[in-house]
């Protein structure tokens, strides 16, 4: 047996289109069973935080969707450069179909944090280094859907917004360390996570199991909207006739 | 040998210095004979500065305290204000596709392009910010920080905007879309460069902040080229 793989099999659209068809449902079932353990472990199972109360709960939105919004800006990176790289028409579709998904985890995580800054800081916002820079992220998510929007040429689109989305991955760091230290210029934080007592092991989990719940919702989101971007872009194609219902 | 393949192997090992200083002494002829439109731009920056004290109000220790931001913040605007002069003339008479065609390599023709576009546009502002620091209460010493930072802050703003100035070549919503991609890419030269008048006040070193400004101008001076050209090739397609 000496069949080789071929790699680059699904990187056509005709037929990454099935896979992502075959594949989205189950990545949306097991999104919805973990949110729902999730939840559950976090709004029921988990004590009441003993400085905080009740308001620490969020947590299990807020911190899963910060994550999420920073991974998935590095994987859209990564299909930006690998869309550059290889010419791949499939990943600058990827890119595309990422970006909404990481601006909308974007403003969950800012929005959440203000909502538990109100309790636990006494304020909506403050300009602490996480949250500013995570403000910025989601300016940077924002002018990679707002460049593509701007250019009819799909193929330029992918091309132009792929060097912006690469030249703004070069940035985050950039952008982090000094808001960072400019934070710590001006005034200290006044509360830090890092500081906080040690998380217990019931929230530990709750957390981690929603963060695969969200990471779970964005592979299916993104491969159900790949494939309404597939339609979209090769709706000439003879293959489309076939396949798609 | 045809005309054509001695005009090639005329061209052909065309230095990178050569076209760097090729288009920086074009763009910058070009820039002498449209001084009025780079005093419309100077003019821009300094009646940005002037509004922030009339909209806080004349106290004089909290004019000192904003004036390092403002000029900054008044900077960054100039800079995207000035940004479109950068291709969108040449883009739109054909200029920039024979520019890409030459047998300079294109980074070298882009790098003299912002270098010129930096000294006709950065390098004013960087002139006249010590006297419009001073109607903030700047100190001497924090002037003469303020003016060193922008002068190693504006060609990384000019470098880091002239990507999204050739990544919206020909492209709709012009000016407000090359603000949304670019401004957010400026956040850390502004913090660098309004810290280091801070830190100068404060009785602390300007130095560190000073030196991450040249290393952001060293980072951008050796990727942005590079970016830029691609992205003007995506705009030629």
């Amino acid at each position: 047996m000496s069949t080789s793989i071929n790699w680059f099999k699904f990187a056509s659209p005709a037929s990454f289109f099935p896979l992502a068809g075959r594949l989205a449902p189950w990545f949306a079932i097991a999104a919805a069973v973990l949110a729902a353990i999730g939840l559950w472990l976090g709004l029921v199972v988990a004590p009441t935080d003993a400085q905080q109360g009740d308001a620490y709960r969020i947590i299990f939105i807020h911190v899963p969707a910060a994550w999420m919004s920073m991974f998935l800006y590095v994987v859209m990176a990564f299909w930006c450069a690998i869309s550059l790289g290889f010419n791949a028409r499939l990943a600058a579709m990827l890119a595309q179909a990422l970006a909404p998904t990481g601006a909308l985890f974007t403003a969950i995580a800012l929005w959440t944090g203000a909502l538990w800054g109100k309790p636990t800081w006494g304020t909506y916002w403050a300009w602490d280094a996480r949250m500013t820079s995570e403000l910025i992220l989601l300016f940077l998510y924002f002018g990679y859907i707002a460049l593509r929007n701007a250019i009819d040429d799909p193929r330029r689109a992918d091309r132009a917004s792929s060097v912006l989305a690469l030249v703004g991955a070069v940035n985050v760091p950039i952008i982090y360390f000094s808001v960072k230290w400019w934070n710590t210029l001006h005034q200290g934080s006044s509360v830090s996570l890092s500081s906080a007592p040690k998380m217990a092991m019931i929230m530990l989990t709750g957390m981690l199991v929603m963060t695969f719940a969200a990471w779970f919702y964005s592979i299916a989101v993104v491969l159900v909207r790949a494939r309404a971007i597939i339609l979209d872009r090769e709706r000439g194609a003879p293959w489309i006739a076939g396949t798609a219902r | 040998m045809t005309p054509f393949d001695a005009a090639v192997a005329d061209a052909a090992p065309a230095g990178a210095w050569e076209g760097v200083a090729w288009a920086l002494a074009r763009d910058l002829k070009l820039a002498l004979r449209s001084r009025p439109e780079l005093g419309v731009l100077l003019l821009f920056y300094v009646i940005v500065v002037t509004l922030f004290p009339l909209g806080v109000g004349p106290e004089p220790a909290l004019l000192r305290a904003l004036g390092p931001g403002v000029l900054w913040v008044a900077a960054l605007l100039a800079s995207l204000l000035s940004l479109p002069r950068l291709f969108a003339s040449d883009f739109a008479d054909g200029t920039l596709e024979q520019i890409a065609l030459s047998p300079y390599p294109l980074p070298a023709l882009v790098a003299g392009k912002i270098a010129a576009h930096w000294a006709s546009t950065g390098l004013p502002l960087v002139i006249i910010s010590p006297l419009l620091g001073l109607q903030f209460g700047l100190a001497a010493d924090e002037l003469a920080v303020l003016a060193l930072g922008l002068l190693l802050g504006t060609p990384t703003l000019s470098m880091l905007g002239a990507i999204g100035a050739a990544l919206t070549l020909g492209v709709r919503g012009g000016g407000g879309l090359l603000a949304l991609l670019i401004l957010p890419l400026y956040v850390p030269i502004l913090i660098f460069g309004a810290s280091a008048v801070d830190a100068v006040r404060g009785g602390l070193a300007a130095a560190p902040h000073l030196s991450l400004l040249g290393a952001a101008l060293i980072g951008a001076a050796v990727g942005a080229p590079i970016a830029t050209s691609a992205a003007v090739r995506i705009a030629l397609e």
